[in-house]
């Protein structure tokens, strides 16, 4: 155990924590240039171009230290957005130390922040690395005046890198050999193990990542989960190196997987302890939370002809995402889709780009919604996410939305236009806080449902990419609410509904009819576009009908051509989706999606 | 007058591909290298023995191109005779022919006249200098005012010509005069087309490149619609989307063969044939067209079989383009299809929308109709 590291890499998102944990990987020789592929760690072709890791990942580097002595440093990777904090703190648990890699010319973020206290909670050893040495607009002096005033770290303890460049890397492993403490654990103590990722594999199931805190496993064993109580029994035990590296047992301080005819990665929680079933250990081990979805929002297959492919496709995606939950629903408008629940609008953007990459079906999204909690006249206490089962005007007592704390962090010139974002999305309570020289830090209290639309990529902007957000669940808070609906041609179009804040509804229907106006091509009849609460009309639009629409020479030569044209465009036609005789095309339904009715 | 026997008999089409210099809004298919007409005209020949055993007799016979008035008076006749040869003309077929307004003296459309030629469609496409040489043609205002004077002199009694609209740098003023002058000729037919880019012709290239603008939607349905009223008024019958004819007798009967899907014959270089339900075409390449006929070999570049569902599709498409409009009772019996009943919603908002109109047994589109009829067959 003395020659075990475990350790993770936090930082801020574009940070460089693929390309460091590239070139530790790297630096160990398991690997050689040919084979090599750019951040190893980020798997999915998703994670590599949006520069985002979604699923932990762990791998086991060895390592010969300057003392002579061979080390076992596992680098258990963390996702690197907001939406899903949980898995971090999972693998941050697992670990005894972490690298806070900050970026040179960016310095301290919000993200660097709360991955800071995170890994404070957990009492973990901090490295501070300052990576992008050779950036020309790299400041070292500055961002270790900020690991010293905002981060309250020892900034000549810092490490400077160039993970790009190779620069530093020899440093970096040494200090995670010299001050990351050898895990501590009980051999001979029933075993206590975490759960803290777990992966499908098409040919062994799912394949559970865990650290042993005490104990032992060997295949044979027979393992229980404490949170679900089930069982299982051991085939396969092993390290992750590039491939899975089996072995004889994982004991007290390993970080490993474990294989054990489990079906799907829902059977497994991540958070949970796994201990033996002949000689338990007496309790779990803390922090376990059930991660719940918080926005919601449908799918429906834009050809009506895949639905039972996207079924099909939503059945392999949740094998390897336990953390989005799918099940029927219909839409008068749209057909037959699937109510959808996610982490975050990231979450949403990764399932949606899944499915249409890998599966390839051409999918469209409702309007997405958090889960409002409303008492009814009646007494009884119930949640809506889908707008479908908003239960009208009448029967509500009380309506309530759930709060979110929200921070921000970005250059203090940039405060003025924050705020005033806070405040539009209905922030409240804010605190204002300088860190340090030039930098602001501002918490709101706010609506989820206000920022699950484009509320981050709105600070990136006003920032000028600068600002960074992270937050927070508080609790439910009452809100007058109701039910905006958007008409087409006077018909409803039930997938663009949306519960809103009373004060919200005008902008919003507005925004939305607009939108529609803009994406739905002109026919040749008249579209009315009309938002409406209640019944009563709050806002319209027409899109005027084009008058023309002929082709002037059809004889003998042209009428294959023409058939074959026509053709094709009365496919395409199919593709899109029709309510009160108007081809909707998905663009339109996107673009009412994405956007806020402030931009 | 357009009775079920008239329809049955095919009509025969004939794609002379030769042009002095080509249009830049022109994709028909066509050659600069005239020396290539007499090796041409033999294999046509060739190629209308092929058919001697398919088809026996014609009503119309329509030389297009191309230019068919590039061919001197011997040339055009050796192919008719050949086509007399093997072919039953009818007594009273029409014979069309299409002519360049600069090849037309006197001479030469009486030698047109006297070899049987009954019909002229002839090239106008404006009457404005500027306007033509912008479209690359090679004659004149005057050429073409002369031509139509010289061909009723020569003794034609059916006479149309084709006009182009929409065209940049002009208005609905300087289209009123084009119409005006058009009305002067006391024509059997006029034929007004939008001006359409077709892909891979100079004027589509310089429209991509930013070089030309085009009238808006709005500005073309106005040229439409004025087109329409200020002929109609002036007592011609607007029967297609751009065809006019002084009365129903003098609408194009061949072209009626492909829009009410009667057989034709097409024989040429890129000419298209059909026949029931089946429909083929020759190769678009003179040479390619050349070397297969002379290995007696029919020079068929691509043929299809129609399903019924594209015959219908095609029905109603063409259909909708004439304002005799759909027989719906006939349309059922020939693509089991039952308009009113499957399209019945719709049916009914076109017609509150005055785009089409349901007379005797017959959905017509208006005038309005005709100029969405794309539309309005998406609809349907």
């Amino acid at each position: 155990m003395e020659h075990i590291r475990n350790f993770s890499i936090i930082a801020h998102i574009d940070h460089g924590k693929s390309t460091l944990a590239d070139r530790l990987i790297q630096s160990s020789g398991i690997i050689n240039e040919r084979n090599f592929k750019n951040q190893i760690l980020d798997t999915m072709d998703i994670e590599r171009e949006r520069g985002i890791t979604i699923k932990s990942q762990a791998i086991t580097i060895p390592y010969q230290a300057r003392d002579g002595q061979n080390y076992k440093l596992n680098l258990i990777d963390t996702p690197g957005h907001v939406d899903f904090s949980y898995e971090v703190s999972r693998a941050l648990a697992s670990c005894e130390g972490v690298l806070l890699l900050v970026d040179a010319a960016q310095g301290v973020q919000a993200q660097t922040v709360a991955n800071l206290y995170m890994a404070m909670e957990h009492d973990l050893e901090i490295i501070p690395v300052i990576n992008k040495i050779d950036l020309p607009a790299a400041n070292v002096e500055e961002v270790m005046e900020q690991i010293d005033s905002e981060l309250g770290l020892d900034p000549y303890s810092s490490i400077t890198c160039s993970a790009k460049e190779g620069i530093g890397i020899e440093d970096i492993l040494e200090a995670i050999v010299e001050k990351i403490p050898p895990p501590k654990g009980i051999e001979s103590d029933p075993l206590t193990a975490l759960i803290f990722d777990a992966h499908y594999d098409d040919f062994r199931g799912t394949i559970v990542h865990c650290r042993i805190f005490d104990g032992s496993l060997k295949p044979g064993d027979i393992i229980r989960f404490m949170y679900n109580d089930t069982k299982y029994k051991i085939e396969e035990v092993g390290y992750f190196s590039l491939a899975r590296e089996k072995k004889d047992s994982l004991r007290a301080g390993d970080v490993g997987y474990i294989i054990a005819g489990i079906k799907t990665v829902s059977d497994v929680h991540i958070g949970d302890t796994m201990t033996l079933d002949k000689n338990p250990c007496s309790q779990p081990l803390p922090g376990f939370k059930e991660v719940k979805p918080v926005v919601f929002a449908s799918i429906y297959p834009i050809s009506s002809d895949d639905y039972a492919e996207l079924s099909d496709s939503l059945d392999k995606y949740k094998l390897n995402d336990a953390s989005f939950t799918y099940q029927k629903d219909s839409s008068s408008a749209l057909g037959q889709g699937f109510r959808c629940g996610f982490l975050g609008l990231l979450h949403l953007d990764i399932v949606q780009e899944r499915i249409e990459r890998e599966y390839g079906i051409s999918i469209l999204f409702s309007v997405p919604s958090v889960k409002y909690r409303f008492t009814l006249t009646d007494g009884q206490i119930i949640f809506i996410d889908n707008p479908t089962y908003y239960p009208g005007a009448a029967a509500i007592a009380k309506g309530e939305e759930p709060y979110i704390r929200a921070t921000m962090m970005f250059p203090e010139r940039y405060t003025g236009p924050v705020m005033k974002l806070c405040r539009d999305k209905r922030g409240e309570n804010s605190i204002l806080n300088y860190p340090s020289p030039g930098r602001a830090e501002l918490v709101f209290e706010m609506p989820l449902a206000e920022v699950i639309t484009d509320f981050y990529d709105r600070i990136k902007t006003i920032t000028q990419g600068y600002g960074s957000f992270d937050y927070d669940f508080i609790d439910y808070r009452e809100s007058e609410l109701t039910l905006l609906d958007i008409l087409v041609n006077g018909e409803k179009v039930d997938a663009l509904s949306q519960i809103v804040h009373r004060n919200r509804a005008r902008e919003r229907g507005l925004f939305a009819c607009e939108r529609l106006r803009e994406e739905i091509p002109r026919q040749m009849f008249k579209i009315a576009i009309q938002g409406a609460i209640g019944g009563q009309i709050i806002s319209r639009t027409t899109i005027s009908p084009f008058r023309k629409d002929v082709t002037a020479k059809c004889y003998g030569g042209d009428i294959t051509r023409k058939r074959k044209l026509l053709e094709k465009q009365k496919k395409g036609k199919m593709k899109m989706k029709t309510v009160g005789s108007v081809a909707i095309p998905q663009s339109a339904f996107l673009a009412v999606l994405k956007s806020d009715a402030n931009s | 007058m357009t009775g079920s026997k008239r329809q049955s008999v095919p009509g025969l089409y004939i794609h002379i591909p030769f042009c002095v210099s080509k249009c830049d809004y022109c994709n028909f298919y066509s050659v600069t290298d005239c020396s290539k007409i007499p090796i041409f005209i033999e294999c046509l020949l060739n190629e209308i023995e092929l058919y001697k055993n398919y088809f026996d007799r014609f009503d119309t016979v329509y030389l297009g191109g191309g230019t068919p008035s590039i061919l001197n008076p011997k040339q055009l006749g050796i192919i008719l005779d050949e086509v007399h040869k093997y072919f039953l003309i009818l007594e009273d077929a029409e014979i069309t022919c299409e002519v360049n307004p600069g090849d037309l003296s006197l001479n030469y459309l009486h030698s047109l006249h006297d070899m049987g030629i009954n019909r002229l469609s002839i090239g106008v496409q404006s009457f404005d200098d500027d306007l033509l040489t912008f479209l690359g043609r090679r004659h004149s205002a005057s050429e073409a005012m002369n031509a139509l004077d010289n061909s009723r002199k020569a003794g034609f009694e059916n006479i149309g010509f084709d006009l182009i609209y929409g065209i940049p740098g002009q208005n609905l003023k300087s289209w009123e005069k084009d119409l005006h002058q058009a009305l002067s000729f006391e024509s059997e037919h006029i034929s007004c087309y939008e001006l359409t880019l077709e892909g891979d012709t100079p004027l589509a290239f310089k429209y991509t490149n930013g070089d030309i603008s085009l009238p808006d939607n709005e500005m073309l349905y106005k040229l439409f619609i004025e087109t329409s009223e200020f002929l109609e008024d002036a007592g011609y019958i607007h029967y297609e989307v751009s065809n006019f004819a002084r009365n129903i007798n003098l609408q194009s009967r061949h072209n009626q063969k492909y829009w009410d899907h009667t057989s034709y014959l097409g024989i040429g270089p890129a000419a298209h044939s059909f026949l029931k339900n089946k429909r083929w075409w020759n190769h678009r390449s003179l040479d390619h067209y050349t070397g297969d006929v002379k290995e007696r070999r029919p020079p068929i570049g691509g043929r299809e079989g129609l399903t019924l569902k594209q015959l219908r599709d095609e029905a109603l498409y063409l259909g909708l383009r004439t304002r005799k409009g759909i027989h719906l009772k006939d349309f059922l019996m020939r693509y089991n299809c039952d308009l009113l009943r499957e399209k019945k919603e719709i049916i009914k908002r076109l017609t509150e929308d005055h785009l089409i109109e349901i007379h005797n047994g017959t959905l017509q589109p208006t005038v309005k109709g005709l100029a969405l009829a794309d539309s309005i067959y998406r609809e349907l």
